[in-house]
């Protein structure tokens, strides 16, 4: 009998401690900013506050949009801190958000914010769509520069293209809803169906499809800037084009989740997420950044790209995600099915 | 003798199927008692209700002055040994007799030396520490019987025990089991559908038939005075025939009017007699003589059983009978010879149905 | 009949167990169930769902792509096992034990490294690109291929069993008969095994249509039910629909799933009234086909292993081939890093202990208590229904239920302990099969002896029932040990910050493009399940030899 009690206290322990006993301040925090900064973002922010402990939760930015609003009546997350703005602008109207005005606010570009009082998210930074291109496998396939997104729909590049699902990739969706903007709503959805015959695949992740043109996978990659730069670092023989046409981008951006139960570290968070010496941070890869003077120019980066950034609607995006990705799902998800 | 153990009215449902049916029976301190049936007649059953691992659906069960009817094994006061012997095989023969002596609080030497008491009364000293997969069927049997008598249970229940066990062993074993029970006044029931283990086991019989006592008795009663055409056809062998009443001491099989010294009651009644009860006869001095032909010689051993085809007054039937193989040498007998056999009127057994 | 303090504590134990199952099965089953007839806001909106999923062509026609590759993946692997088994039972070729091993490779590695194994192999930078004459491996031949690596084992250890059990004195006979190989190949081989084979072929199809990991590797635009449920609830958000789609999914699994138990049942006949074992007579010819068979099939598992190894150690496929190991650097990529290592050696050593512990003792009322009649079956069918559902299915499952702000359980949700619950229950029933079998072959009557001794039933069961069953519980703990290391579909949906897993790091490196560290991370979890099984069995070989002498025979 002693053995079956001695099993039973232990598998109550064991569920118990793992419901985690806190030291310092943990904070739960979901990001869809590139696995390889993670630690570094921590570790520049417990330089100012060592007794706040990062946990991530990181994932491509549809599946960290779904993660909380799947939690939305039981909240995992304290707060986001880099998550497209589109995703946190439908969050806000799930009414997801604690309203706070961090320190600092009037630093920031007025685009950078939501613009009620006090603001539900503040913006970090942009990232800018662009096309990687593998030179070696290009010349292989005797592919030419694509110079535009009207380009990527010649026939030349039939099989060659991937980029990724919208569904579940900001990036994807951020070239989509910016296609919608350039092109007009009906102009848009004819130019993916003509881009969509040349697509080899669509891709989960948006940094994936560089990552491939990247490693020869497919030559030409339809991702963001940042990402073409990393593999261009990397030593990929790769080249960043900005197509003709502008380019989408979207911002990221940093909210506290409304019921959390470490409010004050969320805010310490939030307050630091703006200050300049995040700025300074996130400029290490992004070469747009929320406060004015602070961007530096990003080693790999295409010259153009800033002046090729569309003025986007966020609004419009926002509103229509979720009509724009089930009208992409009908027309694109299966590109087996029968063609007739 | 004091009644020890006490069944009644015990009835037994497997869903619609009626295994047990109105079961009585006692049994006296210190008795051997035999279930015997054919596979299926329910004597497992009702050994297992005895043991408390099947309950009855109806009827109780008392064991020394106490209604256990109602008791859990754990609760009753029985050792078992079944046909599978069912020995830890983990455990070593020490262990395994020791198995049930832990409770009981008693102190390290005293159980060896009961374990020691009990293989010295087994003869298996010798094997104290091997496993049961080292040892023969045989001894591993007694191992299990050691095993059951360890806490001196006041009911040893035994489940075909040599069912198991070669012709030899299990002959040997049979007399070795009887005597232990009778040195140490253990009460026992033994469930057997061996016949020949029962004669020579049990004081008392208990014969079962699809659900039901047939016939109960000592094993002497149980052969000579069958009172169910069951009873004597599955001890034994007979030769059982229909017959009508023509008198107070005489009946008619097959037309034949033969003598007869068994009360006879009824107006139509089935009557038993046993191969060895019949007579070659050459004497006039023989009654219900009648005349047939071998048809068949079956050789026995001491004895060889003729299959006789009786030429009875209305039709011609197989009798069999016993007939010493001396007798056969002697006066050449073969088959299809004719021959002259007497039912005698003592051998005559009139049973129920 | 009065109930002894045995009959309360297997009540006791029994509700334990079976109400484990319950809360980690029935109820969330029972809440993805009302979820797909549920709108956004949680209003019955009876089968309004339904009806939107059957009106979206391309989400219908996962349906006939998943049929498609299950049925293809069966008869493929199918033939392939069976004549690997056919060869390991019936020939006398060489190298079996060595054959045998390789042939399990797959079961120690999740399954969508194949997948990623494959990419390299055929993909455009591909070594053996040209073997595909132009066809893509994104699609359904990348999924085909990799699902019959995975469902390779599976099967072959059905059909080696089915085929071991063929009776020998059928083949004396036919032998004397004269019959020729051929004839007696159809006439008694094949119906002997028949019910394997069928059960197999079931068991296959199921993994398949359940398997998420493959498809989404390598099935590029080719879209399948299981990755519908991950789309649609991971990109779409549309929980419901996920709901939907899996409902959709449970319900091939649950035909194949019946199949399968009532096959198994003939088998288990056939197995029980035949004794003798056949031994193969020695043909030269035969054996060295069955041998040359052997080796390709070994060789095409070794180089589909052999070619993950090499990806995760190339610096930058396939521009720099000198090796490093730059890519088992995890802490840079996503997927949680070595950290997502050491959570899935935790999670899968709790499981194997926790699991072990509830599967046995639940296998043992089951088959050994003494009363309870009605409470043993229905614990038994509660064991026996976690095979039906897909554990993808189960994840959504575990997210409606647990996270449920009213389910007093919600405390569970994002530790530890919900995927250890999951992959319990998950693997449950396979190890409840496996006790089952073990317990059945031991005395009934044991649990009769101990209780006329008047000694209660742990005291057997610590004392006699689980020293001999020690090397099935060894087997149970290390199922469900490789299985924790590997599943990614019981837990893709549960794990959190602080849990994540290796298995589940593998698919998000590979969706993340980072597909030489999926690799690298793919052979560390290769690498420990390869060592726990060695370590189990050098171990066991010590442990049983040293605590199970009484097994052997002296005298």
């Amino acid at each position: 009998m002693a053995k079956i009690k001695n099993l039973f206290l232990i598998f109550t322990v064991f569920i118990f401690s793992s419901a985690s006993l806190m030291a310092k301040t943990e904070l739960t925090v979901y990001t869809a900013v590139e696995a390889e900064d993670l630690k570094k973002y921590a570790a520049t922010f417990n330089e100012d506050h060592p007794d706040i402990e990062i946990n991530w939760v990181r994932d491509s930015t549809g599946i960290i949009t779904a993660k909380l609003l799947a939690e939305k009546d039981n909240p995992q997350a304290d707060i986001i801190w880099g998550l497209a703005g589109t995703s946190a602008m439908l969050m806000k109207s799930e009414g997801m958000f604690e309203p706070y005005a961090p320190k600092g606010l009037d630093q920031l570009d007025p685009k950078f914010r939501d613009s009620a009082n006090p603001p539900s998210w503040t913006g970090m930074d942009a990232w800018v769509a662009a096309v990687c291109v593998n030179t070696i496998e290009a010349e292989k396939y005797g592919l030419p520069m694509p110079g535009s997104w009207e380009d990527l729909t010649n026939s030349v590049y039939e099989g060659h293209v991937a980029m990724p699902n919208p569904n579940s990739s900001g990036t994807g969706f951020l070239d989509v809803s910016s296609w919608l903007q350039i092109f007009g709503e009906d102009g848009g959805w004819d130019y993916m169906d003509r881009l969509h015959k040349n697509i080899s695949h669509y891709t989960h992740s948006g940094s994936k499809p560089c990552k491939q043109a990247a490693s020869g996978e497919v030559p030409i990659g339809v991702s963001f800037a940042f990402r073409g730069a990393r593999s261009k670092e990397a030593g990929a023989p790769i080249e960043i084009i900005v197509p003709a046409e502008g380019v989408g981008w979207e911002m990221e951006a940093t909210a506290i989740i409304k019921g959390t139960s470490n409010l004050e570290a969320a805010k310490t968070l939030a307050d630091w997420s703006i200050s300049r010496k995040a700025m300074e941070m996130y400029n290490d890869a992004y070469a747009v950044v929320g406060m004015p003077g602070v961007a530096k120019p990003v080693k790999h980066f295409p010259e153009g790209l800033l002046e090729a950034m569309i003025k986007n609607d966020f609004e419009y995006a926002a509103k229509n995600r979720k009509d724009i990705l089930a009208e992409w799902q009908r027309r694109y998800d299966s590109k087996s099915e029968p063609k007739s | 003798m004091d009644q020890y153990l006490s069944v009644k009215n015990v009835v037994k449902y497997f869903g619609k199927f009626q295994a047990l049916n109105n079961i009585n029976f006692d049994v006296n301190e210190g008795e051997f008692v035999c279930i015997l049936g054919p596979s299926g007649c329910g004597k497992t059953t009702l050994l297992r209700v005895i043991a408390g691992l099947e309950s009855q659906s109806e009827g109780t069960i008392q064991q020394n002055n106490n209604d256990i009817s109602l008791l859990p094994p754990d609760q009753r006061d029985f050792g078992i040994v079944f046909q599978s012997y069912a020995l830890f095989p983990n455990l070593t023969v020490k262990d395994n007799i020791s198995f049930g002596l832990k409770t009981r609080k008693q102190n390290r030497n005293e159980i060896d030396s009961r374990v020691d008491e009990l293989l010295k009364l087994v003869g298996l000293s010798d094997h104290i520490n091997k496993y049961s997969a080292q040892l023969s069927g045989g001894e591993q049997q007694r191992v299990a019987l050691a095993r059951a008598l360890a806490p001196s249970p006041g009911l040893l229940l035994l489940d075909e025990p040599l069912s198991a066990l070669d012709a030899k062993v299990r002959q040997h074993l049979r007399l070795e089991i009887k005597n232990l029970q009778k040195q140490l006044g253990v009460t026992t029931i033994m469930v057997t559908h061996d016949q020949e283990e029962a004669l020579t086991m049990a004081d008392r019989i208990i014969l079962m038939n699809n659900g039901v006592i047939e016939q109960e008795g000592s094993p002497q009663d149980i052969y000579s005075k069958p009172t169910t055409a069951f009873s004597a056809n599955f001890i034994g062998t007979t030769n059982l025939f229909k017959a009508k009443k023509i008198s107070s001491n005489s009946i008619e099989i097959h037309g034949s009017v033969l003598e007869c010294n068994d009360n006879i009651n009824d107006d139509v009644s089935t009557v038993t007699i046993r191969p060895e009860d019949i007579k070659i006869s050459n004497s006039g001095e023989d009654k219900n003589i009648l005349s047939g032909t071998i048809k068949e010689l079956e050789f026995l051993g001491s004895n060889i059983r003729g299959h006789i085809e009786v030429n009875f007054d209305s039709d011609k039937a197989i009798v069999l009978c016993n007939i010493a193989s001396e007798y056969i040498q002697n006066n050449n007998i073969q088959t299809n010879a004719s021959i002259n056999i007497s039912l005698q009127p003592h051998a005559i057994k009139i049973v129920k149905d | 009949m009065k109930k002894s303090r045995d009959d309360y504590l297997t009540l006791f134990f029994i509700s334990i167990i079976g109400f484990y199952i319950l809360i980690s099965l029935a109820f969330p089953m029972y809440a993805i169930l009302s979820k797909s007839f549920e709108n956004k806001d949680g209003e019955f909106i009876g089968l309004e769902n339904y009806q939107s999923y059957f009106e979206n062509s391309s989400l219908v026609y996962s349906i006939y792509n998943s049929l498609f590759v299950s049925i293809v993946t069966m008869v493929i692997t199918i033939s392939l096992a069976f004549v690997f088994a056919y060869a390991l039972t019936k020939s006398r070729m060489a190298g079996k034990g060595v054959f045998r091993s390789i042939a399990m490779i797959p079961i120690l590695v999740p399954s969508l490294l194949s997948g990623i194994s494959l990419i390299y192999l055929f993909g455009k930078q591909g070594i053996f690109r040209e073997l595909l004459m132009g066809y893509e491996i994104y699609g359904p031949i990348g999924i085909i291929i990799a699902e019959v690596f995975y469902t390779f084992p599976h099967a072959l250890l059905i059909i080696v069993t089915a085929l071991s059990i063929g009776d020998a004195r059928l083949y004396e006979a036919a032998k004397v008969l004269r019959s020729k190989s051929i004839r007696t190949f159809f006439t008694v081989t094949l119906p002997s095994a028949k019910y394997g084979v069928i059960s197999a072929a079931f068991v296959v199809f199921t993994l398949v249509i359940t398997d998420f990991g493959i498809p989404k590797v390598i099935g590029g635009n080719y879209n399948v039910l299981a990755v519908d449920v991950y789309k649609q609830v991971i990109g779409q958000q549309n929980f419901e629909m996920g709901a939907v789609v899996s409902m959709v999914l449970v319900f091939p699994a649950l035909i194949a799933f019946a199949v399968d138990r009532i096959v198994q049942r003939k088998q288990v006949a056939i197995l029980t009234s035949r004794s003798v074992v056949h031994e193969p007579n020695e043909s030269k010819t035969f054996d060295r086909i069955m041998f040359g068979y052997c080796s390709l099939i070994s060789a095409l598992i070794l180089t589909i292993l052999g070619m993950c190894l090499y990806a995760s150690l190339v610096t930058f496929w396939p521009y720099n081939l000198t090796l490093s190991l730059k890519n088992y650097q995890f802490d840079l990529m996503d997927g949680g890093g070595w950290d997502s290592y050491y959570n899935s050696i935790r999670m899968a050593s709790y499981t194997a202990v926790f699991g072990t512990i509830a599967v046995f003792a639940g296998a043992y009322f089951v088959e050994k208590a003494r009363s309870l009649k009605t409470g043993r079956s229905i614990l038994h069918l509660l064991s026996m229904m976690p095979m039906a559902i897909p554990g993808l299915v189960l994840g959504l499952a575990y997210i409606f239920f647990f996270n449920h702000p009213d389910n007093p359980l919600n405390f569970l949700y994002g530790t530890m302990a919900i995927l250890v619950i999951c992959t319990i229950t998950h693997f449950y029933t396979v190890s409840h099969l496996t006790a089952l079998t073990s317990l059945k072959q031991i005395d009934n009557e044991f649990e009769h002896v101990s209780s006329s001794l008047k000694q209660p039933f742990y005291k057997t069961f610590f004392r006699v029932t689980v020293p001999i069953s020690l090397p099935a519980i060894f087997e149970i703990g290390i199922y469900f040990f490789v299985n924790a290391m590997t599943t990614v579909s019981a837990v893709v949906f549960l794990y959190s910050s602080k849990t994540t897993l290796a298995s589940v790091a593998v698919l998000n490196m590979d969706d993340a493009g980072d597909i030489a560290p999926a690799a690298a991370m793919g052979m560390m979890i290769f690498y420990t399940n390869a060592a726990v099984r060695i370590v189990y069995v050098l171990i066991t070989k010590k442990i049983l030899v040293r605590f199970q002498n009484w097994r052997v025979k002296t005298t």
